[in-house]
């Protein structure tokens, strides 16, 4: 173990978030690197130091009586809007939301890539993801071309099960899965390959009504395809063309 | 086809997720670096939050509702800060504080001030880093989420944020030996 590695390898082990296996081997590390005793006995008085100042900042006691004012007023005033609105209204406002779907549609993909906010949150992960995992090394935590061994490697990494399925006959040859985090939580991913393109395909089950993420669209070069069917939600990256997505992501539901 | 929350979603909202507004207060004073922002901003993100309310479904409320904050803040600093967001180091906040004038050293035998200048002269992705970790307990898991970054990447940020902290503080305690970054002289606040 070098000493570069332990010295983030300590932040996990001061903060009790190594796994056993990892905490007993940083603590035999311990035992023969006075660098790193230092360094942990520094770190301890510098969080000491942090928890002992009273850095925490209450909020001031108006606001939380301003935040339910707000809520309650945009709240009566969307009930206002609704209740009396005559029919023909409803129609001029059908014909509004067509035209607005139609701009956004039309304006597309800068519309989209500019907006920040929760909403991009998921997309961006999904993009850092499959960046990520085209560097050396990174692209499978299993790799075969048998389905199964894919399969069952998810087995008590995840608390569902993910569709795993050799396509190579479709021309989509499996490569591997391999774990990744997305808002939070662990998903599976299956990894196909294309005419020498990789295509990861990101597999979780559903966990909002509606969508944070786009049905498609292209950003930083990388063309993705979003979906649901049968309790999962899909979302299927790379840089190959849509339609092949289209196809990959269709065999994958049926 | 109207988006109005039943009522008992607002219960539920005060129920789940008003309690955290401490949380929110908190983790924007630091991305903001003032509490008059940070209040409008956890404002903002509040209401914001209550219309989001429906795509909740259940599990870590105060990671969820910080998520929202950290957006709020973030979008907030472009429109209105771009600059705290690129600059890696801010000497100006540092320097302020850390002279050699006997003033200065009076101010930072004030603890609390002292390690306020540091944590404000970290970049903003360390800080915010450093408050969930330091101040508001949050777990690398609920960090990832709240930040959006897979949890590996927390323990490295992690790592170097306080790295760049000890630096901070041992480079302005100045007389302090070098590896003691902060003097525990208990001072009162």
């Amino acid at each position: 173990m070098t000493c570069d590695l332990s010295r983030s390898l300590l932040h996990g082990y001061l903060d009790g978030e190594l796994d056993p296996l990892r905490a007993e081997e940083f603590e035999r590390h311990l035992e023969s690197c006075s660098q790193c005793i230092a360094q942990l006995g520094e770190q301890e008085s510098l969080r000491a130091s942090l928890q002992s100042a009273q850095l925490y900042e209450r909020a001031p006691a108006g606001l939380s009586t301003k935040i339910k004012r707000q809520i309650a007023s945009a709240e009566a005033e969307s009930d206002d809007q609704w209740s009396w609105v005559p029919i023909w209204r409803w129609i001029a406002v059908s014909a509004a939301i067509v035209v607005l779907v139609a701009v956004a549609y039309l304006g597309g993909q800068r519309i989209l890539a500019g907006r920040s906010g929760v909403e991009q949150a998921e997309l961006t992960e999904v993009i850092d993801a499959h960046v990520r995992s085209l560097q050396p090394g990174h692209l499978t935590d299993v790799a075969s071309t048998d389905q199964h061994n894919v399969k069952p490697w998810f087995d008590g990494k995840l608390d569902y099960v993910p569709p795993v399925r050799d396509l190579a006959e479709n021309g989509f040859s499996l490569v591997g899965g391999r774990l990744d985090v997305l808002n939070g939580r662990s998903v599976a991913v299956l990894v196909y390959g294309r005419r020498k393109h990789f295509i990861n395909v990101f597999v979780w089950p559903e966990s909002r009504k509606e969508s944070l993420i786009p049905a498609t669209g292209t950003r930083n070069g990388y063309q993705w395809i979003y979906s649901r069917a049968h309790g999962m939600e899909f979302c299927a990256i790379s840089d190959v063309s849509a339609a092949d997505l289209h196809d990959l992501t269709e065999l994958l539901q049926e | 086809m109207a988006d109005v929350l039943e009522s008992g979603e607002r219960e539920r909202f005060e129920r789940l997720v008003m309690p955290h507004q401490d949380a929110a207060f908190n983790f924007a004073r630091w991305l903001l670096r003032s509490r008059a922002d940070a209040e409008d901003v956890t404002q903002e993100a509040m209401v914001r939050a209550y219309r989001f309310f429906r795509g909740f479904r259940g599990g870590d409320a105060r990671a969820w509702l910080l998520q929202i904050v950290r957006n709020a803040c973030y979008t907030w600093l472009e429109k209105n800060r771009a600059v705290d967001l690129t600059t890696e180091f801010d000497e100006s906040i540092h320097q302020q504080h850390s002279g050699n004038s006997p003033e200065a050293a009076a101010v930072a035998a004030n603890e609390r001030d002292h390690l306020m200048r540091a944590l404000e002269s970290l970049p903003p992705r360390s800080r915010e880093v450093l408050v969930l970790r330091e101040l508001e307990g949050c777990s690398y898991k609920e960090i990832a989420a709240i930040a959006s970054v897979p949890i590996g990447t927390v323990m490295s940020t992690l790592a170097r944020a306080r790295e760049r902290l000890q630096q901070v503080l041992s480079r302005s305690t100045g007389r302090a030996a070098a590896g003691t970054p902060v003097r525990r002289d208990g001072g009162a606040l």
